[in-house]
């Protein structure tokens, strides 16, 4: 819906690929989407959830403090994410508007 | 208490065993109030860990830990991974070489507290922390490896009538009550599995 500008990437299924979650992947996704201005996570689940949180802590420190998990439904808060984001906003601003739909 | 390379792997290999053998009762378990696959992310997680020996009982007590904690991490998957990967790596964290029976309670203590923060939980949801805590109890009062397994296994039993208030069988509701909780009871047996490989062991 945003064409090629917003870098995204998604991850799932355990490492044997069944359903599931797993941080390899999940840290692999980081990767892929990275830009300087950071990225922004949408987990289905609290297993997704739990398993990016750790992904994060293994992040290089400079990278840690622009990768945030949001609290969001991942449909609606990754359309949404997506949409400010190829706006150009910044992840704070693209991590409130996905925690909209919560609010 | 002084493990030396030959305790450490009977350690490894007894609480492996424990999921590898249970992995069908945790499946079911899981089936009942989760998604199923608690049983086979334990034994995943666990055969992964077995894959890491030899060089992971070459390792001192709190390295071991440490590593086994890493791989669940990574190799568990679900929503138990971070919580018993978590559990395993701030054990070895706060773990000196050579602990005293004081430093396990202090570090269990520690690492309880930190599977607390990772899953935003508190005992009395109906998770492994129903097993945990009580267990710890024990531990911290002096209970031996038998007191210690019992608190465990009863416990995890205690789970059955539970409402679940977090997790995947919080969604279930009040279906969730009547079934014992798969990480309880993944929780019971492994600590089982670590007393048994233990009282071997003279505890200082």
């Amino acid at each position: 819906m945003v064409g090629n500008a917003v870098p995204l990437a998604w991850t799932g299924g355990d490492t044997d690929g069944g359903l599931g979650t797993n941080v390899a992947g999940i840290l692999e996704a980081i990767e892929a989407a990275w830009s300087p201005a950071g990225v922004a996570i949408l987990v289905d689940l609290g297993g997704a959830e739990t398993n990016s949180e750790m992904a994060l802590e293994m992040l290089a420190e400079d990278r840690r403090t622009r990768v945030v998990v949001c609290n969001a439904p991942v449909v609606e808060g990754a359309v949404i994410a997506a949409t400010e984001s190829s706006g150009g906003s910044s992840l704070a601003a693209v991590k409130r508007s996905a925690e909209e739909f919560y609010a | 208490m002084s493990l030396d390379r030959a305790a450490r792997e009977r350690l490894v290999r007894a609480l492996a065993a424990s999921m590898i053998e249970h992995a069908e009762e945790l499946t079911s378990l899981d089936q009942a109030i989760g998604d199923g696959d608690h049983g086979l992310n334990m034994k995943r997680g666990f055969e992964a860990v077995l894959a890491t020996l030899p060089g992971l009982a070459d390792k001192s007590l709190p390295e071991m830990l440490k590593a086994i904690g890493m791989t669940l991490v990574m190799k568990v998957g679900g929503a138990s991974g971070p919580l018993v990967g978590t559990f395993f790596m701030e054990l070895g964290k706060a773990l000196p070489e050579q602990p005293t029976r004081a430093d396990l309670v202090a570090a269990a203590d520690k690492a309880i507290s930190a599977v607390k923060l990772r899953g935003r939980s508190e005992a009395g949801q109906k998770t492994l922390l129903d097993v945990l805590v009580p267990v710890q109890a024990v531990f911290a009062s002096g209970g031996d490896a038998r007191a210690i397994a019992a608190e465990a296994a009863q416990a995890a039993d205690r789970t059955t009538p539970m409402l679940a208030t977090r997790g995947r069988a919080s969604f279930l509701g009040e279906r969730s009550i009547g079934h014992m909780d798969p990480g309880s009871r993944s929780a019971s047996l492994l600590i089982g599995a670590a007393v048994a490989a233990l009282e071997f062991e003279a505890v200082s």
